[in-house]
Parts: structure tokens; C-alpha cells; sequence
């Protein structure tokens, strides 16, 4: 580490606050999981099904998704600009005050402090905290970016800086609220507008959480870990910049055949067909750099994890816009379908390529050899399986209770109650259950393959 | 590519190019008539129906329960008649929802008595065996807090003076409590005794129930 000066502990840190936060995430999505056909699991307040939803998704998304995020973050950041990180205690600061944040989200969460906007649950002392959180990083962005040794900013980079400006646009104006106490908020906006603003950010908190950071990880590792170049410049530049504009656009489309003005829906509808376009641009990167060398899907452990999972965002990009059309949408909007959706995007794509950047990065920000490539190969087929499992089956119930709930008797009466529908879906609850446990294996061998990398002796004489 | 090597430059574009969209569907219909139609028919909620409210976002009902019906047929048909924006002008924050493992309320108030509300509430099971909502019994043992329910109110800018939220509170209180309340037998089995003559966070939020779409209720049926 002397001889370059990087700080590789904050590095590490957020790595394993990651997993830390995806095994608790994944406990609390197993709990959910099994209290959506057995109730009696709603033992106590604390842990009934609609307060530990949002401590699901928001230990998963913030907890996981951002550790991951930042941990990457530090490493590329420095990597790509030839730059030891200009404020190593700073970075220190974020990662203590991070992983505070997640505690006291999940703890407040259980307590019932719920904003209960999507994503953004949190109560608005925390919110403060979340802003304080993104300053300490982008400070650290910016500096090193200004400092670099590199002229050229590589794509990683440019996702980077696109999402630090982007979150921090999204948090503040849709978190904008009035304090009643220090538990306790209301929203500035009220009605329709509410809701346009809200999933303008629950939309894009996605693309630029679970997608922009992630494709940064995708250019940077895929490359690395192949060691072959990206096929197209030209088409990550065009990719990049058709991407960050159309997605602000789309919002609207979680809000088909609502209250909302109806120009605004069908404006999300076009911008999201369009944006079928960058993302696969980013796919057909991903799988032309591999020309010519697909021998490496079997021969390397990590061209696997990163093809596997642009190939599930590819399909996650295809589904989503196809999803917003008003007809498709009227049948599976508020169903299962898109529950499944969702998980193949954080399930398949999020989870793969994070995933696969510690495996390359561990070692190397360590000086140690992967504890386990075997391991890892046994990682992937298991979240592989049970993702697939886990998705189809969400699938499959939400073409049946859409159907349900649309179904007439010849003389137009309704043909099924809101329970039957419901009850018809618990034989998919539990394979969802079967196939959460499955996953859960897999994250458990990544997990311990990690831990056991950094226990073992380095593999070189000096790190 | 010079844009490349200046990253101030590149982050001022990235933020112009993200705030295109923003600006012409989030930022501008704030201010359009459309997204914000007040109507004479819909009023604000009570400071019971309010406290309800809060106690439904506590608990995050909105992860099961939407509260827009769609204007399709067979939703009109299952839940009555479709949402509109003006029925959410008091909505601070909305609470549409977007995952239905429960029916949508929209239009649940008026459809059943109080005391459907409190056996369900209490036990959804015991009335749907096989339903997979989580029990609320609890929120009988729970008494209502209503210290800052004046302060709730007029954040919401519903405009009741402090006499008012009182006098609302009050009469809530003496309406669930009175012996002559339809109800009363069954919000007497689900409440613990010692807080049958208070208001308890179960009362708030049937009586939220209760204002759910009642308004558009009642100005079809003076049609």
C-alpha cells in the first residue's frame, strides 16, 4: 500500500458493511417472504409485514446497494485517476457515519417512522443525515477528479459523477418536508403532485443507484477481470449521455391510469421505450467486448457474473418500458409481475456485478488470492437458480391474479373475490420462499468466501 | 473529447441534461391547475381521520393497500367509482400505493359499519380465514396521542382553530364512547376496559377508514 499511497481500508470498510447489510437485508426479505402466506408471523409490531418491508428494501437498496456503491467508488475513483484519495479521513468519517445512518433507519423503520414514500421512508432528522452522507462523498469525488494524474476521465468515471449530481438533485426535492416532531414529518407536496414527485424519484433512484453506479462497476471490472478492452467508445459516450437524459423523463409510468395529468404518463411511456435504446447500448458493449473470447465464460469465473448480469439488465430494460404501456400496465400494474421485475434487476444484475467487482477487488486492494474460485463458481449457480426461481414464479402469480382480478361472468358480474385471487397465490409464496432460501445459500458462500480471503495469509511477500 | 478531461464542466452538463426532464414533468405541473383541482365537495380530514392517517403510514398499510381505483370496468366494478385528482388535494404525503396484496381503499369508507373494522382489524383471520393480513388488536391497547394533533393540523393547512381540533376530538370521543353507538359491542370486545372510555389509536383509524371516499360518496348520492 506505501507504494502507492491509495487508501484501500475505507475500500474494505464499505465492502464488507455491504455484506454485512445484504445478509441482514436478506434475513428481513426472508421473514416478509414467509409472512406473505403465514400471518402468524407478525409476531409484534416491529416485525409485522408492513414496517419490515421498507426496512427490506431500504437495507438492501442503501444499506447494500450504496456500501457497494461507495466501496467501488473509492477504488475506481482512485484507479482510474492515478490519485491516492485526497481526504482518507473523510472517507473514514462517511463509512463510520454510514453505517450509524443504516442502524438507526432500520431501527426507526421497525419503529414505525415512516415517511411511506417509496425509497425515501426515511424520517427527515435521518434525511438530514443521508444529504451529510452524500456531501462527505462528493467532496471526496470532486477533489480527486481535479487532482487526477490521468487526463482522460474513463466511462466509469463519467457514471460516477452523473449519479453523485443526480442522487443529490432527487433526495433533497423529493424529501423536502415540514417537521411535526422530531419523529415525524409531512410532505411539502400534496395529492397528484405527491405522487409525480415522489416516483420521479423512486424511478430514478433506481436508474442511478442500481444502474448508473452499477454500469460504472460494468465497464471498469468487465475489462479488468477479462482483460480485454470495451468494443465501443463512441457507443458509451452515446449510451451514457441518451441514458442520464431520458430517465428523468419516466417517472410517470408507475403512475399509469392514475389521478395524474395524462400528458405526463404518456410522456414516461415514450421516453421509456426510448430508453430501451442506451441501455441496450450498454448490452451490446458488454458483449462485444467478449468477441471472439466467449471461451472466457467458461474459463473465467467473473466474465460469468458480468454477462450473466447484463444479460438480466438487459431484460430488466426491456421488461420495464414494456410494463409502462397503458394496456400491459392495466393488467399487471399493483400484481406480483412487477415485484419479480424488481428482483431480477437487484437479484440478477445489481447483485451479480457487485458480486464479481469483489471478487477481482478484494484481492487486489488485499494482496491476497480469492480464498475460493470453486466457491464462487458454487455462488453463482445458486444465486443464478434462485433468482430465476424466485422471479418466473413472481411472474407466473402475477399473470394469474391480474387475470383474476379482470375476469368476468357472462353477465359481466365479477368472476372472482379479492381473496380468491390472493389465496391463489400462496402455492407461489412459498416457491418464492424456496427459492429466497437458495439465494440466501449463494450469499452466504460469497459472504464467507470474502471473509476467508482476507483471513489467509497474503499471498505476496508485501501488500 | 475535451469534455472528458474537465470534470466541473462535465458535472454543470450532467446536471443540465438531468434537469430537462425534471423541469418539464416534475417541476412545471407543480404549478398547473391540473395536478392541484380543489372541489368544493372534498374537505379536509379530521383531526381524528388525520391521526387515523398517521397511524396507517406508521404501519405502512400503503405497502398492501393502494388507494386509486383505475378507470377500468372491472375496477369500478369491484371498488366504485374511479379516483380523481381533487379527491387528494389533504393527501400531504399521498398514499396511493403501488403493490396490491390487499384491495384498494379508496372507496372503503361507508362500505362496512365501525364494527367490521374492529373485528377485522383485530383479527382479519377470525372473518377471512384465509387472509394474510397482519393482526392489529393492538392498536385497541394503544391510546390515541393527540398532543400534537393541533400542530398536525395546521401544518396540513386545514385551518381549524385549536378550539376546533379539540371540539373534533371530543366529539369523536363521545360518539364512540356513547352507549347509543352502533358499534359499541364490538369496539367493547376488541378494547381493553380501561380505555373504553378514551379514544384509542384503533377508533383514529377506522375513522380514517371511514373517510375514505366518502366524499365522492355522498355528492353522488345528492346527485
Amino acid at each position: 500500500m506505501k507504494d502507492t499511497g491509495y487508501e484501500y481500508s475505507v475500500v474494505r470498510g464499505f465492502a464488507f458493511s455491504a455484506l454485512f447489510w445484504l445478509v441482514v437485508g436478506l434475513i428481513i426479505g426472508l421473514w416478509i417472504a414467509f409472512e406473505m402466506f403465514n400471518p402468524a408471523l407478525n409476531i409484534t409490531p416491529w416485525l409485522s409485514f408492513g414496517r419490515l418491508r421498507v426496512v427490506h428494501t431500504n437495507g438492501l437498496g442503501l444499506g447494500f446497494g450504496l456500501a457497494g456503491i461507495f466501496a467501488t467508488a473509492y477504488y475506481m475513483l482512485q484507479r482510474l485517476t492515478r490519485t491516492p484519495l485526497p481526504f482518507p479521513w473523510l472517507a473514514k468519517a462517511h463509512l463510520w457515519l454510514f453505517n450509524t445512518a443504516i442502524a438507526l433507519a432500520a431501527v426507526s423503520l421497525m419503529a414505525g417512522m415512516n415517511t411511506t414514500k417509496e425509497y425515501a421512508e426515511l424520517e427527515w432528522p435521518l434525511d438530514i443525515g443521508v444529504v451529510i452522507l452524500w456531501v462527505m462523498f462528493a467532496v471526496n469525488v470532486f477533489a480527486i477528479l481535479i487532482k487526477r494524474q490521468e487526463k482522460q476521465m474513463y466511462i466509469s468515471l463519467w457514471y460516477l459523477v452523473a449519479m453523485t449530481v443526480t442522487i443529490a438533485v432527487l433526495y433533497i426535492v423529493n424529501n423536502l418536508e415540514v417537521p411535526v416532531t422530531l419523529f415525524k414529518s409531512y410532505s411539502i407536496y400534496a395529492g397528484a403532485n405527491d405522487a409525480n414527485v415522489e416516483w420521479w424519484y423512486g424511478h430514478n433512484i433506481v436508474g442511478f443507484i442500481f444502474t448508473v453506479p452499477v454500469l460504472a462497476m460494468f465497464y471498469y471490472f468487465l475489462p479488468k477481470a477479462t482483460g480485454l478492452p470495451i468494443y465501443s467508445h463512441r457507443l458509451s459516450i452515446v449510451s451514457f449521455w441518451s441514458l442520464i437524459f431520458a430517465y428523468l423523463w419516466t417517472g410517470a409510468h408507475h403512475l399509469m391510469l392514475t389521478p395524474l395529468p395524462e400528458w405526463i404518463q404518456t410522456v414516461a411511456i415514450a421516453f421509456s421505450i426510448f430508453l430501451i435504446a442506451p441501455s441496450w447500448g450498454s448490452v451490446i458493449n458488454g458483449y462485444y467486448t467478449l468477441q471472439g473470447n466467449w471461451e472466457q465464460m467458461r474459463s473465467n469465473y467473473l466474465a460469468k457474473f458480468f454477462i450473466i448480469g447484463i444479460t438480466f439488465y438487459g431484460l430488466q430494460t426491456l421488461q420495464g418500458p414494456l410494463q409502462g404501456l397503458r394496456t400491459l400496465n392495466a393488467f399487471f400494474h399493483y400484481t406480483d409481475w412487477v415485484v419479480g421485475h424488481v428482483h431480477m434487476g437487484t437479484m440478477g444484475w445489481v447483485t451479480m456485478i457487485i458480486s464479481a467487482s469483489f471478487y477481482y477487488m478484494i484481492p487486489k486492494i488485499t494482496g491476497r488470492d480469492l480464498y475460493s474460485i470453486k466457491l464462487a463458481n458454487v455462488h453463482f449457480w445458486f444465486i443464478l437458480a434462485g433468482q430465476l426461481i424466485w422471479t418466473i414464479t413472481m411472474w407466473i402469480g402475477g399473470i394469474q391474479q391480474g387475470a383474476m382480478w379482470k375476469a368476468t361472468n357472462p353477465d359481466g358480474s365479477l368472476m372472482y373475490s379479492f381473496l380468491d385471487a390472493l389465496t391463489s397465490l400462496y402455492p407461489y409464496y412459498r416457491i418464492r420462499f424456496g427459492a429466497g432460501v437458495v439465494y440466501f445459500i449463494g450469499i452466504l458462500l460469497f459472504a464467507w468466501n470474502l471473509i476467508q480471503t482476507v483471513r489467509q495469509k497474503p499471498a505476496t511477500a508485501e501488500a | 473529447m475535451g469534455i472528458n478531461s474537465k470534470p466541473v464542466v462535465f458535472a454543470a452538463l450532467s446536471a443540465l441534461v438531468i434537469l430537462i426532464g425534471t423541469v418539464v414533468t416534475v417541476f412545471v405541473p407543480l404549478f398547473m391547475p391540473s395536478t392541484q383541482p380543489v372541489s368544493s365537495y372534498v374537505k379536509p380530514y379530521t383531526a381524528v381521520e388525520l391521526e387515523g392517517r398517521d397511524i396507517y403510514m406508521r404501519e405502512g398499510c400503503n405497502n398492501c393497500h393502494t388507494q386509486t381505483v383505475r378507470p377500468l370496468r372491472t375496477e369500478v366494478l369491484r371498488y366504485g367509482e374511479y379516483s380523481k385528482a381533487e379527491e387528494f388535494a389533504y393527501d400531504r404525503p399521498f398514499l396511493w400505493g403501488s403493490r396490491r396484496t390487499g384491495p384498494d381503499l379508496n372507496r372503503i369508507g361507508g362500505k362496512y359499519p365501525d364494527s367490521w373494522h374492529y373485528k377485522h382489524m383485530q383479527s382479519p383471520q377470525s372473518m377471512f380465514e384465509l387472509s394474510n393480513m397482519p393482526p392489529y388488536g393492538w392498536l385497541a391497547a394503544n391510546r390515541l396521542d393527540t398532543s400534537n394533533s393541533f400542530r398536525k393540523t395546521s401544518i396540513q393547512g386545514f385551518g381549524y382553530s385549536e378550539e376546533q381540533v379539540k371540539q373534533q376530538l371530543a366529539d369523536y370521543k363521545a360518539r364512540v364512547t356513547a352507549s347509543g353507538y352502533d358499534s359499541k359491542a364490538t369496539r367493547d370486545l376488541v378494547t381493553p376496559a380501561n380505555l373504553r372510555g378514551e379514544l384509542t389509536e384503533m377508533d383514529a383509524i377506522i375513522a380514517y377508514m371511514q373517510k375514505l371516499g366518502r366524499d365522492v360518496k355522498s355528492m353522488e348520492a345528492k346527485r
